[in-house]
């Protein structure tokens, strides 16, 4: 095959490109991986999130998760000054194809992505009862299927409605934060999907995460407060709407 | 989305727990009230309704064998489920599950039923023949001692086993309210009152099925049902039904006066999907209604046949009431959104896993085995002129 000069210029960076491409999809082993040297979480940007979806269809792909059912979901809140206490929610299929365009009125419109909060009290390990839900040495909230019941107390027990009982596999499923990624040096399949950095895998336990110089400087919150879980899920500007 | 209304987060909208799940409360509540009823007698000395005494322990076994039914067709993984007794979560309300059934169904009820019966099956085994005997042999447990000494220790063993026996009932529902109660992510569930509210609602069902039991039983064995025994169950019945509506109140009053997050979204199930479920059957023809003609017989007199239709109509609606009550705690729980901004539907299939052939199949099984039991354990003392029939007063 005779490639001219001009072609090769093309094709190199190209290949380049490519490749590039394939060693991001090829997790690197990490058998050093010590699990008390991390303590994941979550940071969720909402100003930056324009809900476009990517990150419901990366985990849905990266996770093989179910019609039907979510381990992360986009919710757009409507707040205007009078529907404070109840705002306009909508999250068709998850936000998985993005949302319909929003109505010129008054208010104002944002989003909100939500995942599993990775509690550290988390309260679906505690009502579970065979203990095939447990929070790991490095703060994740993982669930053992080969041991689950599938009873579903767990789900009743999760006051963000992060769990969901698989309809093939009888067991209760949730974002395990990518583990089979993150310990493998990786960061979670929705954080690298996201096209604005909205979100952000945090490890609490590295003093060089930025994560700490952005809480010292940001106005951070996580959901529902008051039921005192240890959520790891930390969200910047949070409105006071969000439920 | 059909079904929804407002906003649901989107895993919420299939709700988790079904009909069988209903049932599993109400059938333990039974369990419980018909125990508690029994020791009345055998441990307060309660004389009148000594008649019901074996039916009661009867009843309860009937449905203690079929309580934990529910559960394990409500699982995913229904083969896992003897990991609850190998590896039990401590922290879990739901692990301590088995041990509670367990220790209450071979501990306290089978153990006080066997030595109640003793006499009766070692007579029994005499008397009969081929399988039927080697069937009392089994359940004599090839001990054929039924001297004067054996006897007076089986009645002292029975005795300490039913004072066991009535924390045990209590610890039995009062469990199951727990599972519910302790749920702080669901505000309908999460009150400490749960457990309390479980055991008055249980005590309730229970006396109200032994009773409507009593007189059928009578009833189809062509026997004078003794009024004041039914009575004096109907005075219990009563007080009874008194306190739990006043708990129920309680818990009801509280809500509305604090009024917290939840509650708007509460108020509105309750006036809309649950309004039928809950202020009609629940309320009105469930609790009210009872306890309104269960007072017309405390306060006036009233012809024995009348009496008797009046308890018949307050036991029915009574348990109706106390299904309609585990049914607004379980479905109710479900309907609306964590979020408290949208509600589902809960749509009960008919001939799944989980629908309602095999919620009335599980309803109707119980009698099956209570049947049986009946027969192989006569209650009304056949075999045994200690409890020979009373002869009916006042009717």
């Amino acid at each position: 095959m005779n490639v001219s000069r001009r072609y090769f210029m093309i094709l190199v960076p190209a290949a380049a490109v490519a490749w590039e491409s394939v060693l991001a999809g090829t997790p690197e082993d990490s058998p050093n991986y010590k699990m008390q040297d991390h303590w994941w979480g979550m940071l969720i940007d909402t100003p930056k999130c324009i809900g476009c979806g990517n990150c419901v269809r990366a985990c849905e792909a990266e996770n093989d998760v179910p019609e039907g059912f979510f381990r992360t979901w986009v919710e757009r809140y409507h707040v205007t000054d009078e529907n404070m206490e109840n705002p306009e929610v909508i999250s068709p299929e998850g936000g998985k194809h993005g949302f319909p365009a929003a109505k010129e009125d008054e208010g104002k419109y944002f989003f909100v992505p939500k995942m599993c909060n990775h509690c550290a009290d988390s309260p679906c390990t505690q009502v579970c009862p065979v203990g095939a839900t447990f929070v790991s040495p490095d703060g994740v909230v993982l669930i053992d299927q080969s041991y689950c019941l599938g009873c579903a107390y767990c789900v009743q027990a999760c006051p963000y409605g992060c769990r969901y009982i698989n309809p093939e596999k009888h067991s209760a499923e949730k974002c395990t934060l990518c583990y089979h990624r993150i310990t493998k040096g990786l960061t979670t399949a929705c954080c690298e999907n996201c096209p604005t950095g909205a979100r952000q895998l945090v490890d609490l336990k590295n003093p060089k995460d930025p994560i700490h110089a952005f809480l010292k400087t940001h106005s951070v919150q996580v959901l529902k407060p008051q039921m005192a879980t240890g959520a790891k899920a930390f969200y910047n500007e949070l409105d006071g709407s969000v439920r | 989305m059909p079904g929804v209304e407002g906003f649901m987060y989107p895993n919420e909208v299939e709700l988790q727990w079904s009909v069988l799940i209903v049932l599993y409360p109400f059938i333990t509540g039974l369990v419980a009230g018909a125990f508690i009823l029994a020791s009345l007698e055998r441990v307060f000395h309660v004389v009148t309704i000594k008649p019901t005494y074996r039916l009661a322990l009867l009843t309860a076994l009937s449905f203690m064998l079929v309580a934990p039914l529910p559960l394990q067709l409500h699982l995913g993984h229904p083969e896992r489920s003897l990991e609850m007794y190998f590896t039990p979560h401590s922290s879990s309300a739901m692990a301590m599950f088995g041990f509670v059934y367990l220790w209450y169904l071979m501990a306290v009820l089978v153990t006080e039923i066997w030595l109640d019966y003793r006499k009766d099956i070692v007579e029994m085994y005499h008397k009969s023949t081929g399988l039927l005997k080697m069937i009392y042999w089994l359940m004599a447990t090839g001990n054929l001692n039924i001297s004067p000494r054996a006897l007076e220790l089986d009645d002292k063993i029975g005795y300490t086993i039913t004072v066991i026996g009535i924390p045990s009932a209590f610890l039995l529902h009062g469990y199951v309210g727990f599972i519910f109660g302790s749920i702080k992510a669901n505000p309908w569930w999460s009150s400490p009152l749960m457990p309390v509210v479980f055991i008055f609602s249980a005590m309730v069902s229970g006396v109200a099925a032994v009773m409507l039991l009593f007189m059928a039983v009578k009833k189809l064995r062509k026997e004078a049902i003794d009024i004041h025994c039914v009575d004096t169950i109907a005075k219990y019945l009563f007080y009874l039904f008194i306190v739990d509506f006043s708990l129920e109140m309680l818990d009801l009053i509280h809500r509305i006066y604090e009024a917290d997050e939840s509650f708007r979204s509460l108020d509105f199930m309750v006036h809309s999907r649950l309004f039928f479920s809950q202020i009609v059957l629940q309320i009105c023809l469930g609790t009210l209604t009872p306890i309104l003609l269960l007072g017309i017989t405390q306060l006036f007199k009233i012809r024995a046949g009348i009496r008797k239709a009046i308890y018949t109509t307050s036991g029915l609606l009574t348990l109706m009431g106390i299904f309609a009550m585990r049914w607004n705690v379980v479905i109710g729980g479900q309907l609306f959104s964590k979020s408290f901004l949208g509600y589902t539907t809960y749509k009960m299939a008919l001939v799944t896993k989980e629908g309602l052939l095999v919620a009335i199949a599980l309803a109707i099984l119980p009698f099956i085995f209570l049947t049986i039991l009946v027969k192989l354990l006569p209650p009304f003392g056949e075999n045994d002129a200690h409890h020979a029939p009373q002869p009916a007063i006042g009717d």
